[in-house]
């Protein structure tokens, strides 16, 4: 175990470098400097003001010992000071961040709950009604844009039925109410950003546990199991079912940059203070220090939510377990 | 070949169906002119917000344009973006797979983690990054999102010639002298194209998904130019007036990328061996 997981932070390593490396190249992409983008702004700056605010940046240096000294600051966590307002990047990524979190935990949770059993019940009963459904369902969630499944969603049951609300996380004044209230006043805020957010991942890990369930329903250890004249819902949920679950849990990282990256749509649909949607108006207004630290915290969670999608399955498989520690 | 796999493909009925919207389409953005009844770029100010009519049947805009005029001229945007953009990410995929499986070795894992960094953005993160550092325009954003969607095929392809490096005709090329160049192009790569077919199709459809995205959020194709994700996200801003505004062009853009999942589907069942032994 302890080989392995050292084995695998070593790999990170490489990778975190490629990763610095490619948020560095991409702020550097610009065709003006971020101190005639300044310039642009403020048109009156005389040259010897620019040239200060070039220097305050370190843009006056050639490209690699920009990047060493960027690579610097951030190791030590300074993702540098907002070009739209000053403040400190790792503050404002850090009051951001929770909410997006939230979010994206519970989709993922949703997409667990219900894609396992909806795909596992299609399997067993391949070429039924509900497996039809399933299918048409998953070829649904591949090809629907999100965001307009979003707008269509805030159209029924926010505007024409008004259930739900369409915007932010609470509502106004909600701060006020007793703690049973704010709770079920969150709930409804975040019912319809999170069902959408599951969408398309609930259909690919659907059809994706279908596959996989049918894989080890054709295995000789279950026509064994059931040749011993086992109960059938024993070989179903003992034998058959944790089996099919193995490859499931890898999907978990894989599905991580796909909810990360929906964020930015989602949080600016529905208004929702998170990382997505300070990343999108940071994008809007060139803010690049803050795009820059946004994008790294990005790869940063994938990394972290591959890592333990590789420990969870490293847990659960004991063949892996066995082979790597031989 | 080609007789034999149409043949396979018509079987399907509703890919058939698919395979008619993709043709239609095509027909659509070719003589987009004809087919729009009004010019897309048309401002009329006593028109605005109309609600579909026999004159205007997706209704009119903000500024009182036809939106089904708008909804036709971007069928262009988004099949030219798709097509370049996927022809972009297949091309690199494909040979940065063949280089990474044939030669193996320290190329071959320089080039595995790089995709595995490259894997590690969220993909619509990245993308966007790189269009707001860059002046979005149809052309930044067919070259970005063709730069960011090349992993998936160049790891499936370095799999192919994995497999096949190993197999008889190959050692046995190899064994008669031939260069890597001609191992490479004559041997490997025609047998590893049916999975890269497959995955260029279902680029199509994910490249135009991204790509209405980014338009939706004011990051991909500028007005006035029509696009879909354009016109939706005017759409979001009159969502409790003028819902045919957010209706049509999102219908468009999910039958689209359907057909193109399910041609996609029926070509990788037409494709495999396995299922029509």
């Amino acid at each position: 175990m302890l080989v392995y997981l050292i084995k695998r932070f070593f790999l990170m390593i490489p990778i975190l470098m490629g990763i610095t490396l490619i948020c560095f190249i991409v702020i550097n992409l610009a065709p003006g400097s971020p101190a005639l983008f300044q310039e642009e702004i403020s048109p009156k700056a005389s040259p010897e003001a620019a040239e200060a605010l070039k220097k305050l940046y370190g843009l006056d240096k050639p490209i690699h010992e920009r990047y060493f000294n960027w690579l610097d600051m951030v190791i030590s966590l300074e993702l540098g000071k907002s070009f739209v307002d000053g403040r400190d990047v790792k503050e404002k990524i850090k009051e951001r961040l929770p909410v997006t979190i939230i979010l994206n935990l519970l989709s993922l949770c949703l997409i667990f709950v219900m894609a396992i059993p909806i795909g596992i019940y299609s399997a067993l009963k391949p070429g039924t009604l509900f497996d039809r459904v399933l299918t048409i369902f998953v070829f649904t969630g591949f090809s629907i844009p999100t965001f307009w499944l979003a707008l269509i969603a805030m159209i029924i049951f926010g505007v024409n039925l008004g259930w739900l609300p369409i915007s932010g996380i609470q509502s106004i004044g909600a701060e006020n109410l007793p703690l049973g209230q704010r709770i079920i006043d969150h709930f409804k805020h975040l019912i319809m950003p999170v069902i959408i957010m599951s969408f398309a991942g609930l259909a690919g890990m659907s059809r994706y546990t279908r596959s996989s369930m049918l894989e080890v329903l054709s295995q000789d250890y279950i026509r064994t199991a059931r040749a011993k004249g086992l109960p059938e819902r024993i070989v179903i949920m003992k034998h058959a079912f944790r089996n099919a679950l193995l490859p499931v849990v890898t999907l978990l990282g894989l599905a991580i940059p796909g909810l990360i990256g929906g964020s930015v749509i989602f949080e600016s649909i529905f208004s929702i203070p998170g990382m997505g949607q300070l990343f999108y108006s940071s994008a809007m207004s060139r803010d690049y220090p803050t795009i820059m630290g946004i994008l790294l915290i990005g790869a940063l969670l994938t990394l972290i939510g591959n890592l333990i999608a590789d420990i969870a399955y490293f847990l659960v498989d004991p063949r892996i377990r066995v082979k790597k520690d031989v | 070949m080609f007789k034999i796999l149409l043949l396979r493909i018509l079987r399907n009925k509703i890919s058939v169906l698919g395979l008619c919207f993709i043709f239609l389409l095509c027909i659509t953005a070719l003589f987009a002119p004809v087919i729009a009844p009004y010019d897309p770029y048309e401002i009329n100010v006593y028109q605005v917000l109309e609600a579909p009519s026999k004159e205007h049947i997706f209704g009119t805009d903000e500024l009182g344009r036809d939106v089904f005029s708008r909804v036709v001229y971007g069928a262009r945007v988004s099949l030219k973006v798709g097509i370049i953009a996927m022809g972009i990410s297949i091309s690199i995929g494909t040979i940065l797979g063949l280089i990474a499986g044939y030669y193996g070795g320290l190329i071959d894992s320089l080039i595995m983690r790089f995709v595995d960094v490259m894997l590690s953005f969220p993909t619509l993160f990245l993308i966007l990054a790189i269009v707001a550092v860059l002046e979005p325009n149809i052309y930044i954003i067919m070259i970005v999102i063709g730069l960011t969607g090349w992993m998936d095929v160049a790891r499936l392809v370095r799999a192919e010639v994995l497999s096949l490096k190993e197999r008889e005709f190959v050692i046995a090329s190899k064994a008669m002298g031939a260069g890597s160049g001609r191992i490479i192009f004559h041997h490997i790569l025609p047998n590893a194209l049916y999975p890269v077919i497959v995955a260029a199709t279902f680029a199509v459809g994910s490249v135009i998904l991204i790509e209405s995205g980014l338009s939706f959020l004011g990051l991909g194709i500028q007005p006035p130019e029509p696009s879909w994700g354009g016109i939706l996200s005017v759409g979001k801003d009159y969502i409790t007036v003028a819902w045919w505004l957010s209706f049509f062009p999102g219908m468009a853009i999910f039958l689209t990328v359907l057909s193109i999942n399910l041609f996609g589907e029926a070509l990788r069942d037409a494709l495999d061996p396995k299922k029509w032994s």
